[in-house]
């Protein structure tokens, strides 16, 4: 297989017959793969659930990636059957010859191969406890969908009231600590991302969640102005909306519950 | 200087004993200071020492750790204990994410209400004989090797084995099937840290009496 390093205009992607050579984004100190390599591709319902924190970091690292959206129970079964579901369980992301299960594996090595997990051990372990924070909460909303209209109202009150008094204290005052503009090792990381898809997530349950933390309101505005990150929150990206019932009644049937 | 990781934790497994058990497999001495009361608790967050206001928190390295896989990430890999790159650390998380799966479901299994403990045993038992035990067994034997992961003992096999001697506590019958699992389990036990750890006298914890979940519920005011 052969690596090739191609230099190029910043924010450009050098596409060849359905391979992937990296880019530059503005600046140099943001993402740019630079090898070559087939697109991951996504298993998983046409929908949030716990692929789209995979969807944002694939995107945040500027990384062009395939899905394949499971909307009938025999596309799940034939996953199950053909072996490639270690757990038997989606999310399943196909890339480097491996067929990887289990969201945070899926989630760290991505981290890992983009540069996107600190310069050392030290950062990441920082990185490491931010994201672990992110997603307990990311999981709340997740699983918000699921929920009958009475259990679903009290779920975003919990959900809004630890953002504000256990989650979002702690980066605002990471962020106040060291004054730089990423949470870790002054260098766009995981984290960054993380947090970004979870302010934003969250203020779709409450608007003004973010109204006591003035640093968060700029770092969100900071991150969401990274040019690959600009990009995903465009219309037209792969970016999934809100939860509908159409979602909540396909997951339903396909995983039986 | 580096003095021993200690171990902040009520007296009991919970969310700590995969570090326990990390830390006792790599040879790693530690210390431990249990919450004993509400007022032990509120005393760590009040200090700034938990950064979610949470434990498990490990003191290691002058860092203040907080959130279970950040912990047991850092000292895997500290330890040598986490593959050789980047692609074996990926299958590596892939399996004890899956263990992690499976024994929060044993673990919950302590506060579960006593009207629908036998539904969640019985659950618990389908998920290990239809799900967990045949994905590990398999991948033990694709490759026929000794352990999960590059053919050297990493953090999957010894959660692992965690997980196989809490399934064995519930019932010794679900790994008669299981040969790879069995050989895996005798295999990481006998290691000299291990086997030692295994022993009574240990910092390994028993499961939780009603006397010590009584306590737990007042630390963490559960319902």
């Amino acid at each position: 297989m052969v690596t090739c390093r191609f230099f190029l205009q910043s924010g450009h992607i050098l596409r060849v017959q359905g391979l992937v050579i990296g880019g530059f984004g503005k600046h140099g100190k943001f993402p740019h793969p630079g090898v070559m390599t087939a697109k991951p591709k996504l298993y998983y319902f046409r929908g949030r659930g716990r692929m789209e924190s995979i969807r944002w970091l694939l995107a945040g690292a500027g990384v062009e990636f395939e899905e394949e959206f499971l909307e009938k129970k025999e596309q799940y079964e034939k996953l199950v059957n053909d072996g490639r579901l270690l757990f038997g369980q989606v999310p399943l992301v196909e890339m480097d010859g491996m067929e990887l299960t289990q969201t945070r594996a899926i989630l760290s090595y991505v981290a890992a191969k983009f540069n996107l997990y600190g310069k050392d051990l030290r950062d990441r372990v920082r990185i490491d406890m931010y994201v672990d924070g992110t997603l307990d909460l990311m999981m709340m909303v997740a699983l918000l969908h699921f929920k009958n209209p009475e259990e679903k109202e009290e779920t975003i009150d919990l959900i809004v009231k630890k953002a504000k008094t256990r989650y979002l204290p702690v980066f605002e005052k990471v962020l106040k600590d060291h004054g730089e503009d990423f949470l870790v090792g002054n260098k766009f990381s995981w984290a960054d991302i993380q947090l970004l898809e979870a302010i934003l997530t969250v203020e779709e349950l409450s608007a003004s969640v973010l109204s006591d933390f003035p640093l968060l309101k700029a770092f969100k505005t900071r991150i969401s102005n990274i040019p690959t990150i600009k990009k995903f929150l465009q219309p037209g990206s792969q970016r999934k909306p809100v939860p509908d019932q159409h979602y909540v009644d396909t997951v339903r049937h396909i995983l039986q519950f | 200087m580096a003095g021993k990781p200690m171990l902040h934790y009520f007296n009991g497994r919970g969310r700590m004993e995969s570090t326990r058990w990390l830390l006792a497999a790599a040879g790693v001495e530690f210390e431990e200071k249990f919450i004993e009361t509400a007022e032990d608790l509120d005393k760590l967050r009040n200090d700034g020492s938990l950064m979610f206001q949470q434990v498990p928190m490990v003191e290691i390295d002058g860092l203040k750790l907080a959130q279970t896989r950040a912990i047991l990430n850092y000292i895997a890999s500290k330890y040598n204990l986490y593959g050789k790159d980047i692609k074996e650390r990926a299958l590596i998380d892939m399996y004890s994410e899956g263990v992690a799966d499976l024994g929060e479901m044993v673990l919950l299994l302590s506060i579960t209400p006593p009207g629908e403990k036998e539904a969640k045993i019985a659950q618990i038992k389908e998920r290990t004989l239809n799900r967990y035990f045949p994905a590990f067994e398999k991948v033990l034997k694709s490759h026929g090797q000794d352990y999960l992961v590059g053919n050297k003992l990493s953090r999957a096999d010894i959660h692992l084995v965690e997980l196989l001697y809490y399934v064995e506590e519930l019932d010794s019958s679900l790994i008669a099937n299981f040969p790879l699992l069995k050989a895996l389990k005798a295999r990481v036990s006998s290691f000299p840290m291990v086997k030692k750890f295994l022993q009574p006298g240990s910092q390994r914890k028993p499961p939780l009496d009603e006397e010590s979940l009584e306590k737990a519920r007042k630390i963490f005011k559960l319902k």
